[in-house]
């Protein structure tokens, strides 16, 4: 059941550009547990669209099956939404961005919808690179069937129950690394002032971009021992960089007070904004950001923040050269080839 | 019962090896008879392989436009040393072996009631050509002129077809002509030419055209406005996509952008076919895909999710021979109940059978607008026969200025007068309600699509009542499409018999036939061709005017019987089957000889000798 809060907010609440207040991105009440990662991942959502000035209209929400599929519920609920089937998302999520390739789509899914049951359908959409925002809000276990390991439990991860995970975790940014994604990012629900510009860009990436964010889950895979807990995520985790997204129309000033950040630019002149960026690593350099992922992975650390982003990428459209228009705005004139051309067809037959 | 032989009535078939260009000679033969007027039935009877097993082309000739099936070998052309015991032992008494003596055939292979026509097909070609590869594909252009020769085909009008095959490659004409000239040369020295069996033209297919299912379908999805087809390839249905690829690459591209006005994937697997029809058709544009029964299976969690979630899907079925992977290049009609209930929980979908390839073309365009209409799946039941051989059919036709039907779909006008939306409100009465696509209206109209139970609202609810209303209504939908699918179509006059024949798809051609075989022995069956499910009333009021129905399909099961025994509530034992499935088309003698039989058994006193 889902219970829909009040949409009355106070009249004089700023606006943003596009003349929506914060509160028209919410969506239904949680009924996810309270302390849950993925609520924080919501209201992250909620903030950067907000700051993104996108019509919640113009976006389009799509998830698959469990905890974190549920939550498109919970933001933006002037938005279509799509729960789908289990692992799934990614498909539908083709099909929708084939037929109107002019709105914004947003899929969330989580670590057993992508790593495990739709891991076939999230790399074939990294290969055909889908323009999409995707986030796995990643808490290592199935929360809806009561804490059962997912593919993306690290090695030597200790349950709830006490058992130790015996398997090699799938690790989905190095999967989207080694598949040519050209946003590739991660993030910690709990940290809300890397996770909202990160959105941010990922929604003005031109391409696939892809979010891990690792979301603890407070009843099942909270506990000691827990490589997904948080306490685990905020003593091991290390930002690539603080960072900021700078829209394309926003003046760019320069940071004088640190020059060693730097700008990565996106494909329309928006610029994601990176403060003292970690020795060693080019974001635009695939190698370097799969060295800088490996390199962390083996000191046990989990980097977070900008990992690697191509601006120069080819959209699916761009790849089946589709038209401008939408292809579900063409009608009867664009769609029927001529009665001529029938007949053509017809004499080739006789 | 004679089965036809002399003028105008015979059945070739040519035995080959996969792979040796063989399919292209083969075509050019039928395609001749075809173009001197006369109804053929060509079929590709052709091993799971790539390369290097034994394939065979039947063309059966028949002037009276019987073109089911018929058994028993007139000539039989045999250049595939691997099957040529097999093939020998097929010919009919009195039938003709024509075959490549460049090596003696061994005395055990002959028979004394059949003529063996010998010629050194590959003895000619090592001699006239050097390439081997040209050796190999030529020896095929030879026994056509052979055949051209043996059956007095018009030579002019099989040059005529080798000149348009080669239009773009002019080059491979004359070499061709010299192998077919070479073959009819041979066969007029050495044979008394023509045989009895043999053609004359005649004027019996008026404007028909000639043509497989599988790329009428796909031209039928191209006019009805598919925008979006995601598929992944199987047997026999890839030629559907392959067709649809081929033809939107010139109709669907803008002349002045040379943008296309089409996205079609090639998926990772059914699953993801099937996800993207439907994220597409969840967005509004009209969209496929095409799969045979082992893709059915795959797709069928994401087919109960269109179902309940109401996306209009098109969905076409070539089938084969099941279950599992089965005879994945052979026939079958076994798909029906997996399809018409596909997915788990109550759920039952729209199913079209065309049984030409106009009418795949027909239903092609025609399960759009349904599932449009219907808001729910709509699978257009083909099967390997129809798509993948080639059948003479009337011309494609389509209406000028023809609109398409999107059903109800409210625009952002028809949002701000509506007072609340509501996703699945029964508004008219009809099971059906209204949708919007995304990004309509920037406050109303919003909703969210799941599989999950919903109230009106699109509201998540596990309410009992809520549930109830809506499945009821999913019912009422159903009962509202018996009135949109095509009606059944009847032969002859109606209820003149109170036996009655029921069929559908390919199996219409050797009813049609075996009805005249039946009429021949004073035996007369009304009948009837299905051509959807739902079940509209006139099916049901056939069924209700017949003591005895004869139901004829293709599967071990009885699939189609079963549908309409519970779906219309009849008795069993006046549902009696006529059944084919050893992965071959159907033919009239079967039909007539099970019809006769079971007649004889209901009233002993009819003589059915």
């Amino acid at each position: 059941m889902s219970f829909y809060k009040p949409t009355f907010s106070h009249p004089l609440l700023p606006k943003n550009e596009v003349g929506y207040r914060k509160a028209d991105y919410e969506g239904a009440i949680s009924t996810l547990c309270a302390g849950c990662g993925h609520d924080s991942i919501s209201g992250s959502i909620v903030q950067a669209c907000y700051e993104m000035n996108i019509e919640p209209h113009r976006l389009a929400k799509l998830s698959g099956i469990g905890c974190s599929s549920k939550t498109p519920t919970y933001f933006l609920s002037n938005s279509h939404g799509f729960n789908s089937v289990h692992g799934r998302m990614p498909s539908v999520a083709t099909g929708a961005n084939l037929a109107n390739k002019h709105l914004i789509y947003l899929g969330v899914s989580g670590d057993g919808d992508t790593a495990s049951i739709g891991m076939g359908q999230y790399v074939h959409a990294i290969r055909r690179n889908l323009n999409m925002t995707y986030i796995v809000m990643n808490n290592g276990c199935y929360g809806l069937t009561k804490g059962q390991d997912s593919a993306t439990a690290d090695f030597g991860s200790i349950s709830k129950s006490g058992s130790k995970n015996m398997y090699q975790a799938i690790d989905l940014i190095g999967l989207a690394l080694e598949l040519g994604a050209g946003f590739v990012a991660r993030s910690f629900s709990g940290d809300k002032t890397q996770l909202v510009p990160l959105i941010k860009a990922a929604m003005a990436h031109p391409g696939f971009a892809f979010i891990d964010v690792i979301s603890p889950c407070v009843t099942f895979n909270n506990n000691a021992g827990s490589t997904k807990s948080y306490e685990f995520t905020r003593e091991y985790m290390t930002a690539t960089s603080k960072m900021d997204f700078v829209p394309k129309r926003e003046e760019i000033l320069v940071d004088y007070e640190d020059d060693s950040s730097i700008e990565v630019e996106l494909h329309d002149g928006s610029k994601i904004r990176l403060s003292k960026p970690v020795q060693g690593w080019d974001p635009h350099d695939r190698n370097s950001a799969m060295h800088k992922l490996l390199d962390a992975k083996s000191r046990g650390e989990i980097i977070t923040g900008l990992i690697h982003m191509d601006p120069k990428t080819q959209d699916l459209h761009n790849i089946l050269n589709t038209s401008d228009t939408a292809l579900n705005q063409l009608t009867e004139k664009e769609l029927t080839p001529s009665l001529e051309a029938l007949e053509d067809i017809n004499q080739s037959f006789r | 019962m004679p089965l036809g032989s002399g003028v105008n009535d015979f059945v070739v078939r040519f035995a080959n090896v996969n792979g040796t260009g063989s399919a292209s000679a083969n075509g050019i033969f039928a395609k001749a008879l075809f173009r001197m007027g006369l109804p053929i039935s060509p079929k590709n009877i052709f091993p799971s392989n790539i390369q290097g097993l034994p394939t065979w082309y039947e063309v059966r000739v028949n002037e009276n436009a019987y073109l089911g099936r018929r058994e028993g070998i007139d000539i039989l052309v045999a250049v595939n040393p691997q099957s040529l015991k097999q093939d020998i032992a097929s010919v009919k008494s009195g039938g003709y072996l024509v075959y490549d003596n460049s090596k003696k055939l061994h005395d055990s292979f002959l028979r004394e009631d059949i003529n063996f026509i010998g010629i050194p097909m590959m003895q000619m070609c090592m001699e006239h050509y050097s390439n081997p590869r040209q050796q190999q594909l030529f020896k095929n252009v030879v026994y056509v002129g052979a055949l051209a020769a043996l059956l007095d085909i018009e030579m002019e009008v099989i040059k005529g077809i080798i000149s348009d095959q080669f239009a773009r490659k002019p080059k491979l004409v004359p070499p061709n002509f010299e192998a077919l000239d070479m073959g009819a040369k041979y066969a007029r020295e050495h044979f008394d030419c023509p045989l009895d069996i043999r053609v004359e033209r005649r004027d019996k297919i008026g404007d028909s055209i000639m043509l497989d299912g599988n790329t009428a379908t796909a031209l039928g999805l191209l006019y009805g406005g598919a925008s979006v087809a995601a598929w992944y390839p199987i047997t026999p249905s890839t030629s559907v996509a392959k067709a649809f690829e081929d033809y939107a690459k010139k109709l669907r591209v803008d002349p002045e952008t040379g943008k296309k006005n089409v996205a079609i994937v090639q998926a990772e697997d059914e699953l993801a076919a099937i996800g993207m029809v439907i994220g597409a058709c969840w967005n509004g544009a009209r969209a496929f895909t095409a799969t045979s029964g082992a893709g059915v299976s795959l797709m069928n969690e994401f087919i109960g999710l269109a179902y309940f979630a109401e996306i209009p899907v098109t969905l076409v079925n070539v089938q084969r021979g099941g279950p599992s992977t089965g005879m994945p290049t052979r026939t079958q009609q076994a798909d029906i109940i997996s399809s018409a209930y596909a997915s788990h929980g109550d759920t039952k979908h729209v199913l079209l059978f065309p049984s030409t390839p106009a009418e795949c073309f027909e239903f092609g365009a025609k399960a759009l607008d349904l599932a449009d209409r219907l808001q729910t799946p709509v699978i257009l039941m083909s099967d390997l026969d129809i798509g993948m051989n080639e059948h003479v059919s009337p011309p494609l036709k389509w209406e000028e200025g023809k609109k398409y039907d999107r059903g109800k779909v409210l625009s952002a006008q028809d949002l701000e007068e509506v007072k609340e939306f509501g996703r699945y409100l029964d508004v008219d009465g009809d099971g059906i309600p209204y949708r919007t696509y995304p990004g309509t209206h920037p406050t109303k109209g919003s909703f969210f699509t799941r599989g999950t139970s919903r109230d009106e609202y699109a509201r998540y609810t596990e309410q009992g009542d809520a549930y109830v209303r809506n499945v009821d209504r999913l019912s009422r939908k159903f009962e509202t499409a018996k009135s949109m699918v095509p009606s059944p179509q009847f032969y002859g006059k109606k209820n003149q018999s109170s036996y009655g024949m029921l069929f559908f798809g390919t199996t219409t051609y050797a009813a049609l036939e075996a009805m005249d075989l039946l009429q021949g022995e004073g035996i007369g069956v009304d009948s009837m061709r299905l051509r959807a499910f739902p079940f509209n009333n006139e099916v049901e009021d056939f069924i209700h005017q017949h003591t005895y129905v004869f139901v004829v399909e293709q599967n071990r099961d009885a699939q189609m019987r079963s549908v309409l025994i519970q779906e219309l509530g009849i008795r069993p034992e006046k549902m009696l089957s006529v059944l084919n499935y050893d992965g071959m088309p159907i033919t009239a003698d079967k039909i007539f000889k099970t019809v006769r039989h079971n007649l004889t058994e209901l009233n002993p006193k009819m003589d059915a000798s």
